[in-house]
């Protein structure tokens, strides 16, 4: 049986956003690249799967749609210890043709177990892996925040409102996680990045899709007044404040 | 034509994101000249589906009563087989955990366009084009969908439930025949009556300079004062001082509450992401420096232990009087 856990890269959580070509463009000047934080943990979770599963698991492949710029990402991941990756050579342009892209992935490469993340903190589609179970028909399960490999099934945990869930399910799945899936990623040791250079990364050419969507200008926030500070002897004034003048509380 | 609206229900009734879905698709159908149709997958009483007329929907189509769980293939089926019998041109989701699952499921059966955390109507209709977040909270994009059929997923909050009106919905029986997945409920833990942290309007939330989990007793007092949801920043969580659920920010949950009060939460770039959309925010820290400040409204510039417990004995006073 094989795993596969699909990658996106983006840029570094303490990235300070900014736009170009007239707010039409993300501005990449300056900006470190890291895999996706949920497909980080994805990965340390099947890599640990993997290796309780007594054999059963033979390889964890990783999978990127990304230009050439994203193998460094990739080695990374391959570096943390997947044993092969893929990377469509492909812009990652809308959600639609990056899933249309990995369904060719799993189909060509018979993975039986498919992780993504919840989404990807760049453009927040939330929309790859739940697009991907759709094309494939997989049984699959959202916001898994825990599974485990039993036998031939599946065991999983998943959020609900204002609690969680355990459920067992059939091969082939596809599990969209998030938090709780793996606590602290694993980070590559030397010798992982050793080997992560000659480790296998097939490069294929896309499928012919189009998109759906497109981002076509982008904007910052407002940013929000000055803050109206309180001494900490001035906790009665700021109440006073929030009830009578704000009408918040 | 119509606007199609999955009409999520928590045990049997309809949540807050439902409603404010319904407002949003209410403005949407009148802008585009056509109707509301909801679909309610599970057990719901008839009287409560009625209610959906008083926030626009012409029509409730009543679907499958008999799952258990979120069956993402299956709920997307009927789903599906509804936007064909209504001709729906939009669909629409709330952007909750189990809105958000369903949606891509849905738009990947119709090859329809996607846009998720939608934060406001659309700017144009034709083409679509609307404003989402992107970069989690730090910033939004506007996007256009180039399909005929269009599935968007609105942001909790984001655009406030609409004040009821006396319309009355029709209901009508929809069964689907959609095969239940492979996939079987072992357990549910679950506690009720509690406000969900993305519904809450009203958040209190604790990082580190709690110190540890004994100290959450104060956040949890001064939340139920309030009404508000708890919660927390990363590194709480993954103490175990507090459940991953509460989790806010960047790789936690995204909300945007009325009120968001930060106890002890330095203010970091990852967790401001998760708070960025909220109406107001007030900090509580000892440091006059901390980040916290710079996104906050109000603050308070001190010690939790001795700032807690008077905020919570004075909003007592004013509650009282
Ligand atoms: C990939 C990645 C993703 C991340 N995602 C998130 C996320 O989603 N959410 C998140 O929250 N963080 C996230 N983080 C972590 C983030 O960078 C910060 O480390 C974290 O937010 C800090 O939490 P904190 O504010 O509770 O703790 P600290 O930064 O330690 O701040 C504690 C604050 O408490 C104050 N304090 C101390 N004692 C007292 C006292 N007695 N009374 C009052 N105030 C006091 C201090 O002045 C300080 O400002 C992420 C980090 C990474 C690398």
């Amino acid at each position: 049986m094989k795993i596969l856990v699909c990658i996106s890269e983006v840029p570094d959580t303490t990235t300070k956003i900014r736009f170009t070509d007239g707010n039409k463009a993300l501005d990449t000047a300056g900006i470190q690249w890291i895999i996706n934080p949920w497909d980080e943990l994805a990965l340390t979770r099947a890599l640990e799967i993997k290796e309780a599963s007594g054999g059963a698991v033979e390889a964890v492949t990783v999978a990127t749609v990304g230009a050439a710029q994203a193998e460094p990402t990739i080695r990374k991941a391959l570096a943390v210890g997947a044993d092969n990756a893929i990377r469509v050579d492909a812009p990652a342009t809308d959600a639609w043709y990056v899933a249309v892209q990995l369904a060719e992935v799993v189909k060509s490469g018979g993975f039986e177990i498919v992780m993504t993340g919840r989404d990807s903190a760049d453009y927040n589609g939330a929309s790859v892996g739940g697009m991907l179970a759709a094309l494939l028909d997989y049984n699959t399960l959202s916001s898994v925040s825990s599974m485990a490999l039993d036998g031939g099934k599946i065991i999983a945990g998943r959020e609900i409102d204002g609690g969680t869930e355990t459920l067992e399910a059939e091969l082939p799945f596809l599990a969209v996680v998030q938090k709780g899936i793996a606590i602290e990623p694993r980070i590559p040791a030397m010798r992982g990045i050793m080997m992560a250079r000659t480790k296998p990364l097939q490069v294929v050419p896309p499928v012919d899709t189009g998109c759906l969507t497109e981002n076509v200008e982008f904007e910052l926030p407002k940013s929000r007044g000055a803050c109206r500070k309180f001494a900490a002897d001035e906790v009665k004034a700021l109440v006073d404040v929030l009830h009578n003048e704000a009408k918040l509380i | 034509m119509s606007v199609l609206v999955y009409a999520e229900n928590r045990d049997g009734l309809f949540r807050k994101a439902t409603l404010e879905l319904l407002s949003y698709a209410a403005e949407m159908a009148k802008a585009m000249n056509t109707h509301v149709v909801a679909i309610a997958i599970g057990c719901v009483q008839t009287d409560e589906l009625v209610k959906l007329g008083q926030y626009g929907a012409v029509k409730v189509l009543k679907s499958n009563p008999d799952f258990n769980i979120l069956d993402i293939k299956a709920f997307a089926k009927i789903i599906v087989a509804a936007v064909e019998k209504e001709q729906a041109t939009v669909i629409l989701f709330p952007g909750s955990i189990n809105g958000s699952a369903l949606a891509p499921a849905v738009a990947a059966r119709l090859k329809a366009g996607l846009v998720t955390g939608v934060v406001a109507l659309p700017t144009s209709f034709d083409p679509l084009v609307v404003k989402k977040m992107v970069f989690t909270g730090k910033a939004f994009a506007a996007t256009k969908v180039t399909t005929p059929v269009k599935v968007l997923t609105l942001s909790q909050n984001s655009f406030g439930v609409a004040e009821p009106g006396t319309g009355a919905a029709v209901v009508e029986e929809f069964g689907v025949e959609a095969a239940k997945s492979a996939i079987s409920l072992v357990e549910v833990k679950k506690q009720t009556g509690k406000v969900l942290l993305t519904d809450a309007e009203i958040v209190v939330s604790g990082g580190r300079g709690l110190k540890g989990p004994e100290n959450f007793g104060l956040i949890e007092e001064l939340a139920e004062l309030l009404g508000a949801a708890t919660g927390c920043s990363r590194p709480v969580s993954d103490e175990g001082w507090r459940p991953h659920s509460e989790h806010v920010g960047q790789t936690g949950k995204i909300i945007a509450p009325v009120l968001y009060i930060a106890c002890g939460i330095s203010g970091a770039i990852q967790h401001v992401g998760g708070i960025s959309s909220s109406k107001h925010i007030v900090a509580v820290n000892n440091d006059k420096d901390a980040p916290i400040f710079d996104v906050a409204d109000y603050g308070i510039v001190g010690d939790f232990k001795t700032v807690l417990p008077e905020m919570i004995a004075a909003i007592r006073e004013v509650k009282a009087k």
